[in-house]
């Protein structure tokens, strides 16, 4: 029941469909992850992937979902390659679907090559080091979780909170200082609401950087497996703008959740064996093989880094999305109810981030010297603030020392003047610098135990 | 006679082959058009199910798969040192040439270069007598290396009929030739060893000897010993991989093995980045002259990522053969469980905990007993240690979870790292209440013959403290620090001293980052003896007020990083200090001290 196409080889032999699974029989030189071509009686076509083959059957994954399929009736082409995406030049300023298709309304681009959207691994031992710091305007990025040009820093995020704020105020202002190059900006949109990528899309508009932006949108309501790819072929344009074209290209990826329950959806269609909350036991190499993605190349002008985004369901940082996540990338930005809940913005928990790079893009010649020292010291005092906040709840003001009434003010200074800016307010370095310093300042000269000697002298403000 | 077979079934890394009824357990085998690395880990009649070293992507069935005749193995041999490797010993530089930034398939590469030359010495000569891991003769390797050539450790022996002159060969050169029962065979300066069999040794010791690592809380605190096991558990952002990155800079070993298992790539390039520009402490040279990588990262095949850990400790065991200390450190063991759950799963066994198989215990097991100091095989004697330590990454940060729970039953030292530490940027987030080494004993004559008498006693004092403000913690967590008298604030004072002037540890600060043994047993002392001296004061009178006031305090939180290594006799100024203030506030006469 086949037939050799100049396209592919077509059979029609379909045995069994199950949840996103269609199993099809009688299939010979098909190969591992080829892609499929669905094409139903009434003429309507799908895309498919092979996910398992041998002993003439293949199972193919479809990603517009099996809905109002048929056994019979339905043929299935096999492609003979692997998913690729048609990337050039010309795919800026674009706007494509989960899959890599136009959704704009105009044309195919014109394609320079097709890449495997799958991608292949980073020869660790051609990466270049991540060193050059991104000024991005927001204080508590800037001078305590600072964002290093080829790094995968993540927001991890709850319903309701302003990731896409943050995410849409980083890829606005961020700049490298001393440089000219602005950010191509790949996004893409993960089963989110249709509002959440308006508003996204809008932002970039306004900011004059949609020209320079690719955008592809998998929204709540498109089929929950095309999701599996759509990180993708966003990271597969992204590599080729860096890679190719020389770019520097930051990808926002939200929302991974959205991502990672596709992912569970084949999963427990395969019958496999869970690992935590049903999520598969690969869970963590497939998130790195999106993640991974981003970096430097030796030799090369252009890099990638990434800011994928993800809501941790109920808020827990222990859930196996954030927490497979922070595993792989380079540190998190995590979001908190109770600073949210007071109204600030940015409502970043600091304690919880952490910028792994951090120490490579700042200090001396690179920023300032007393960079890293003074990020750590803010640490430091705000997690003393946090610690006698909970004291002060149960043993009253009264009862609490000297020093401890002055880590509270601090504490209270860090959020309202350091923390709190606003949503367009792009801060230097300088200015965020000098903030720092005023929030230290509160505290006694001898508790900045983290700062050396020679800084403390040149910026210390308060009493000797 | 190798195996022929056809591809008959292809999912992700697992590949299912027929027609391989002559194939062994664990053979490695070529499969595919495009020749991808793989591994037989099941027979039913003559069907073989292989997992992949490579990307399957475009396999197909029908495709052909043939056997090697022999199991997954390493070659070993001068070249190894300085290298960065993928899980199954391709040099991932040779990679890069063939296939650019990005890793292509079925590379072809040799694990050193077969054609380098290097000068050979020996003193035996025909007629000696050589047995199973005798050495040969030397080479420099590098300049901080001097590798011996050995007689393979599963070899007969026998006496040398011939033997290279001094001079420069290739590694395929024939370097001798032993005669036993009238059977000649030919060495080269290299041999094969396969990954998943332990190399054997004559004999085991005891480990006595510390590791010494120049972190304070790892040596004074939690040793570890020459041939010992070690994990450093830990959620996301403790401290593993950088605790990890500080033993293999600092730790006084021969060669340092580097396995990142299903980890990032950029912390390999880091390291690869570093270490070159780094000096080794004690012999001057590049660090990068003692140190071989091996990188799986987490998006490389995950089936290559299970052998990594076996072709790291593989070449470990081999400098230890040499009679060298070699520290293994595996970053991360999770990573690896996890591929063998995968394989597991693709195998259709019954899964045990958290789908992890049943068997998870026994190759944690397997792997740490290739721990050891030991007697090498062969002559001359010689003793060598192969040290592992582990990183862990439990799932949310639970200690409870399979993986950690297996691993504990295995090691002796463990470190474990707490989240909220690291959220309070205590680093390395080493939680002093939960951590243990089962060396304690064992190194304390070592500290005692090399460092000071002092040290065990000096160890328990401050760990003492410690343990006093864990206990009080509890009442300040429900009255508040002020219902405490000040004799017991004051241990709640100098506990927050230890932990800030010594627990805390900036690996990123030129002078802190390593802190040898003589400063860490000085900075315990003068922390001790602030104690000491405070208690005193506060008995005669002195008010709790005016000893936080002391400005020698900050000066003895910021001694780590203000007074390097090679200054320690700047701590003795300090005590001096520190007992004349102590004289001030406690209102004593102004004694002579006797320097
Ligand atoms: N000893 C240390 N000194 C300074 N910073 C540290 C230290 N240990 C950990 N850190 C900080 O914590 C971050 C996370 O540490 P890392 O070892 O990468 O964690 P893990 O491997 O457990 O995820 C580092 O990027 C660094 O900022
Ligand atoms: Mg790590």
């Amino acid at each position: 029941m086949s037939e050799t196409t100049a396209a592919g080889v077509e059979y029609s032999r379909v045995a069994e469909i199950k949840g996103p699974l269609m199993i099809i029989e009688g299939v010979t030189k098909v190969s591992f992850d080829e892609l499929v071509e669905i094409e139903t009686s009434g003429g309507e076509r799908r895309l498919g992937r092979v996910v398992e083959v041998g002993y003439g059957k293949a199972v193919v994954q479809i990603f517009e979902g099996t809905t109002g399929l048929a056994i019979s009736g339905t043929r299935a082409k096999f492609l003979g390659k692997t998913m690729t995406m048609p990337v050039s030049q010309e795919l800026l300023g674009r706007v494509f679907d989960g899959l890599g298709r136009p959704n704009d309304g105009l044309p195919d681009p014109v394609a320079d090559r097709f890449i495997d959207v799958n991608g292949e691994p980073m020869n660790p031992e051609r990466r270049e080091y991540p060193t050059s710091f991104i000024q991005t305007g927001v204080s508590v990025i800037d001078g305590m979780l600072t964002l290093v040009r080829g790094q995968k820093l993540p927001i991890f995020s709850g319903s309701g909170m302003p990731h896409n704020i943050l995410a849409a105020q980083i890829a606005r202002q961020a700049s490298v200082v001393g440089t000219k190059e602005d950010f191509a900006v790949v996004f893409a949109a993960i089963g989110v609401q249709y509002s959440e990528a308006q508003y996204f899309k809008r932002s970039l508009e306004e900011s004059g950087a949609l020209r320079r932006s690719v955008l592809f949108l998998n929204l709540a309501d498109d089929p929950a497996i095309e999701r599996i790819i759509t990180p993708r072929v966003a990271l597969t344009v992204a590599e080729y703008l860096a890679f190719d074209l020389g770019m520097h290209v930051l990808a926002i990826l939200t929302d991974m959740t959205n991502y990672a329950e596709a992912l569970r959806e084949i999963s427990a269609a395969r019958e496999e064996v869970p690992g935590r909350k049903g999520y598969p036991g690969y869970l963590y190499t497939d998130l790195a093989n999106n993640y991974e993605r981003a970096g430097r190349i030796k030799g090369k002008n252009g890099s990638v880094t990434q800011v994928p985004i993800l809501s941790m369901p109920a808020d827990d940082i222990t859930h196996p999305i954030p927490d497979l996540t922070g595993y792989i990338t380079e540190g998190q930005i995590v979001l908190g109810r109770d600073l949210f809940r007071k109204g600030i913005y940015p409502p970043v928990n600091v304690l919880m981030s952490l910028s792994r790079l951090m120490k490579d893009g700042v200090g001396e010649g690179k920023t300032r010297a007393d960079h890293m020292e003074v990020g750590n010291q803010l640490y430091d005092a705000y997690s003393r603030t946090q610690e006698v906040r909970a004291l002060s709840e149960i043993v009253g003001r009264a009862g609490l020392t000297g020093i401890d009434l002055k880590y509270l003010d601090s504490g209270d200074i860090f959020e309202s003047q350091f923390l709190k800016q606003s949503n367009d307010e792009n801060r230097s370095l300088e200015e965020t610098m000098s903030r720092a310093w005023d929030v230290l300042s509160t505290l006694p000269e001898g508790e900045l135990t983290k700062i050396k000697e020679k800084n403390v002298r040149q910026y210390y403000k308060g009493n000797k | 006679m190798v195996s022929k077979g056809r591809i008959v079934w292809v999912s992700g890394p697992a590949v299912r082959a027929d027609g391989m009824s002559s194939t062994k357990m664990y053979e490695t085998v070529e499969v595919g058009e495009s020749k991808l690395i793989g591994e037989v880990l099941r027979l039913t009649g003559d069907t073989a199910f292989i997992q992949v070293y490579e990307s399957t992507s475009g396999l197909k069935p029908g495709e052909p798969v043939i056997g090697s005749g022999q199991p997954l193995s390493v070659l070993l041999g001068p070249g190894i040192i300085g290298k960065i490797y993928d899980g199954i010993q391709r040099p991932l530089e040779e990679i890069a040439q063939k296939s650019g930034s990005f890793i292509g398939r079925g590379v072809a590469t040799t694990p050193v270069d077969m054609k380098k030359k290097y000068r050979f010495v020996t003193s035996l000569k025909k007629g000696d007598e050589v047995s199973a891991g005798s050495i040969l003769g030397k080479v420099e390797e590098t300049p901080l290396l001097t590798h011996s050539i050995l007689v393979p450790p599963d070899h007969r022996g026998g006496k040398i009929a011939d033997i290279s002159s001094e001079g420069d060969y290739d590694i395929e050169h024939v370097i001798a030739t032993v005669e036993k029962d009238g059977q000649k065979s030919e060495l080269k300066m290299y041999h094969k060893w396969p990954v998943r069999m332990p190399r054997p040794y004559a004999e085991r010791y005891d480990p006595s000897v510390p590791l010494v690592t120049g972190q304070r809380i790892i040596d004074t605190y939690f040793p570890i010993a020459k041939g010992g096991t070690g994990a450093i558990p830990g959620g996301f952002g403790t401290g593993k991989t950088v605790t990890l990155h500080q033993i293999a800079k600092w730790a006084d070993s021969k060669v340092v093995v580097y396995i990142g298992c299903g980890e990032r790539g950029n912390e390999m390039t880091e390291v690869l980045v570093e270490f070159p520009h780094l000096i080794d402490p004690r012999s001057g040279r590049p660090l990068m002259e003692r140190t071989v990588l091996v990188a799986n990262t987490s998006n490389m095949p995950v089936a290559a990522r299970e052998a990594s850990i076996y072709t790291g400790v593989t070449i470990a065991e081999y400098y230890r053969d040499m009679g060298f200390d070699v520290v293994l450190v595996a970053d991360s063991t999770s990573r690896w469980a996890e591929a063998l759950r995968e394989m597991s799963g693709r195998l259709e066994e019954m899964p045990a905990e958290e789908g992890y198989p049943s068997y998870l215990a026994s190759r944690l097991a397997e792997f740490y007993e290739r721990a050891g100091r030991v007697r090498a095989l062969g002559s001359p004697e010689r003793a060598g240690s192969v040290t592992l330590v582990g990183a862990v990454s439990p799932s949310g940060a639970d200690f409870t979870e399979p993986v950690t729970t297996h691993t504990i039953r295995f090691i002796k030292t463990f470190w474990a790292l707490d989240t909220r530490l690291a959220y309070s940027r205590h680093y390395p987030s080493i939680n002093w209440m939960q951590s243990y080494s089962g060396y304690l004993e064992d190194v304390s004559k070592w500290w005692k013959e090399n460092v000071s008498a002092e040290w065990y006693d000096l160890r328990a004092e401050s760990y003492n403290i410690l343990q006093r403000e864990d206990t009080l913690k509890e009442i300040v967590r429900l009255l508040g620090p002020e219902a405490l008298p000040d004799e017991e604030k004051l241990v709640l004072e100098v506990a927050r001293m230890v932990k800030i002037g010594i627990l805390q540890q900036n690996s990123f600060d030129k002078v802190d980052t390593y802190c040898g043994p003589e400063k860490q047993l000085k900075m315990v002392k003068l922390m001790v003896n602030f104690y000491k001296e405070a208690q005193k004061s506060l008995k005669e009178g002195a008010s709790l007020a005016d000893i936080r006031a002391m400005p020698i305090i900050t000066t003895l939180l910021k001694a780590k990083f203000e007074v390097p290594d090679d200054q320690v006799a700047k701590l003795g100024l300090i005590d001096k200090q520190m007992i004349e203030q102590f004289q001030k506030v406690s209102g004593r006469e102004e004694v002579k001290v006797v320097v």
